[in-house]
């Protein structure tokens, strides 16, 4: 699927000349140029050494923030992770905890 | 341009007989206006129904007031409405009626124009074998307004009737009994248009 | 090649979308504009078209379909009166700000209040703000021409807007009149086929339509529509010339009839123009320097050229179909007026309301409206609006 990254492009300070005829949004996952983990207040932390790699987390998290690869999952998309710690909850063994922002290096 | 208001009731067929008359005047060339006035729709009520055939363009987009011919497709209609309103001291008033010529004319004391009678209903019931009063009042109508000759506008209704009932010879004879009756028996009864020619 | 026949409105609109075939129809009954989609279903069941003929539960929903289809990329129409107009008003206003080229056969009719089926423009005037391009027939003739002209116009890249093709409802939709009516290849040329670059159900290239659009871009997509609706100006007038080249009848903005040393004059829009036009030739044959102006084209509207062609006359009315309930007459009266002020000219104006609800208007109310505006001329005051043709 071709995408076209025009989105990537039209933001808050685009003129009307710039923006799409009808705001129509061409290509899709136009999400991506959002970065949405600015809106965080608390902050899951990973860690690798508790995860069984069961990926419960990685299907509950409502902005795909939590990428995987050949079966196992990494560390957290902060660019769009909001937060809501979800995946803390299904965690069944302890390997998420969630902090405040800015307190992350203090784990 | 002529200027035709007919009378009628809802359900009678006077705005397909408009329309009719538009479609033939239309084969001969002229420029024509066939348009019912519309309101409510009930059967029974009275309606008018308009048309204007001209040698040019129509560009005029209203009702009628000053009518050339005013047909009257239910006599009953005399009682209750003016059909007369407006009809040129020139123009000419077609009655389908069984009545005798006298009464109708009781009807129309102040009427200068041309009146005329047909019994649409008695030729329809012994040509076509039910009430329908279209066709014999549209030939009438073509008559006193000329727009066509007796043969040109034969021919036309046969080709027309052809058409509409390809595979009912009987229909198609019934109909052109009823044409040619009309044409002929169409009938003058006021003093005024005595000597007069059509 | 063309051919001489005789029709209504509302047939001469049907062959037209006949010729166009269009991919998809939905629509909704209501008089006076039902005979449009059932003549159209009955060329789908003759073959003679392969239009997708959706019939939906309500005038919301079938503009809801156009929607929907020409979002998908393929030419949607409708065709509405009234009150259907009124159910469609929300999706109206959608169709525009998605830049949908959808092109409906709108058949005028008296909004309800009290109920009733005749023709005037309220139901289009309601729809005036939408973002609709919004053109007006006089007669079937310009019905069929108009249609022929609008999916050119609507598609056209620089204005991609969708565009109503209004007359009036009875008076010409029901009347059989003479019209040329031209051989589907040369209308199959005109029109062209519609190959949008990108729709919906590009499987290739995805695409989103009707998007929210937070405070921080609304204005900047009205802008948009603000431009797309000026450069329409444009695009009608060379749709138009180009029809009148290929097809031979000549249409602008609006039709000025008379007016090279016109005194007074008159405007209006739709089938009641010809009328006024009967009392202008009657009027001109004493010497009277009458006038009148057509207004073919409502939207995108032609202020500054209709400033112009009046410029020359001492006393102008402006004639409403619909009364807009401001307390100083119609919305063609707010606008004609808006467009004199400031631009050269000092013609007296009055807002004359006509024609409700499929009020007669004749050519001795033209003469009325004549009379008065000479007295204009001559120093007599007349209220900024007055009904005409009404009792009392």
């Amino acid at each position: 699927m071709t995408k076209e990254n025009l989105m990537g492009t039209i933001n808050e300070t685009s003129a009307w000349q710039d923006i799409t005829v009808g705001g129509h949004v061409y290509g899709a996952g136009n999400s991506e140029f959002f970065n949405t983990g600015d809106w965080r207040v608390r902050t899951p932390v990973w860690d690798a050494g508790k995860c069984k790699q069961c990926l419960l987390c990685y299907p509950v998290c409502p902005d795909s923030s939590i990428p995987a690869e050949n079966g196992k999952r990494l560390d957290f998309d902060f660019d769009h992770c909001k937060g809501c710690a979800i995946c803390a909850r299904v965690c069944p063994f302890g390997a998420i905890s969630v902090v405040a922002v800015g307190e992350e290096a203090a784990r | 341009m002529i200027e035709i208001r007919w009378h009628g009731r809802g359900g009678q067929g006077a705005k397909t007989a408009a329309l009719l008359l538009a479609d033939a005047a239309f084969e001969t060339g002229l420029h024509v206006q066939g348009f019912p006035e519309y309101g409510p729709e009930r059967m029974g009520a009275p309606i008018t129904a308009y048309n204007r055939l001209s040698d040019g363009p129509i560009r005029i987009h209203s009702n009628i007031y000053n009518p050339d011919l005013v047909v009257v497709v239910d006599e009953t209609l005399l009682k209750s409405v003016d059909v007369a309103a407006g009809l040129k001291d020139t123009g000419k008033l077609l009655v389908n009626t069984n009545s005798d010529p006298e009464s109708v004319l009781r009807s129309f004391p102040g009427v200068k124009g041309d009146i005329w009678v047909i019994d649409a209903m008695d030729i329809s019931i012994r040509t076509i074998g039910r009430n329908l009063p279209n066709t014999p009042l549209l030939s009438a109508v073509v008559r006193l307004t000329g727009i066509m000759g007796e043969e040109a506008f034969f021919k036309n209704m046969e080709k027309a009737f052809g058409e509409k009932f390809a595979r009912k010879r009987e229909v198609i004879e019934g109909n052109m009994r009823a044409v040619k009756e009309a044409w002929a028996s169409v009938l003058q009864i006021n003093e005024q248009a005595r000597g007069k020619d059509v | 090649m063309s051919r001489k026949d005789r029709m209504s409105g509302n047939q001469a609109v049907a062959t037209a979308i006949r010729q166009i075939n269009p991919d998809v129809i939905a629509a909704f009954p209501i008089t006076p504009s039902t005979e449009i989609p059932q003549y159209v279903s009955s060329f789908k069941a003759e073959g003679l078209i392969d239009t997708e003929f959706i019939a939906v539960e309500s005038e919301h929903s079938a503009m809801s379909a156009c929607i929907g289809a020409s979002a998908a990329g393929v030419r949607a129409m409708t065709a509405t009166s009234s009150a259907g107009m009124a159910l469609m008003y929300e999706l109206l206003y959608v169709a525009a700000s998605d830049r949908l080229p959808i092109v409906m056969a709108a058949v005028n009719r008296a909004l309800t209040g009290p109920i009733n089926i005749n023709a005037d423009h309220s139901d289009s005037m309601g729809a005036r703000d939408s973002g609709w391009i919004q053109i007006y027939s006089e007669n079937a003739q310009e019905a069929y021409d108009n249609m022929l002209m609008a999916h050119r116009i609507a598609e056209h890249p620089d204005v991609l807007l969708p565009v109503m093709i209004c007359q009036d409802g009875f008076i010409t939709s029901h009347a059989i009149e003479n019209i040329i009516i031209e051989d589907d290849e040369p209308v199959r040329a005109f029109v062209g086929e519609y190959n949008p670059p990108k729709h919906l159900l590009n499987p290739s290239e995805s695409l989103g339509v009707g998007p929210y659009s937070v405070s921080a871009f609304y204005m900047e997509m009205k802008r948009k529509q603000f431009e797309a609706m000026n450069s329409a100006r444009a695009v009608i007038s060379d749709v138009s010339k180009d029809f009148g080249a290929r097809i031979g009848r000549r249409y602008g903005m609006f039709e000025a009839y008379r007016m090279e040393d016109a005194e007074m004059a008159v405007l209006l829009m739709s089938s009641s123009a010809g009328t006024g036009k009967d009392a202008v030739d009657a009027l001109r044959a004493k010497g009277v320097k009458a006038g009148l102006v057509k207004l073919r084209v409502f939207r995108p509207f032609p202020a500054k050229e209709l400033a112009d062609v009046f410029r020359g006359v001492k006393a102008l009315g402006i004639m409403d179909k619909s009364d807009g309930f401001s307390g100083n007459g119609g919305p063609l009266g707010a606008e004609v007026r808006a467009a004199l002020c400031g631009r050269p000219g000092g013609a007296k104006t009055c807002n004359y309301v006509f024609g409700l609800g499929g009020r007669d208007i004749r050519v001795d109310d033209f003469h009325v409206i004549f009379g008065e505006l000479k007295g204009m001329i001559d120093g007599k005051q007349l209220p900024d609006c007055r009904y005409i043709g009404v009792r009392g």
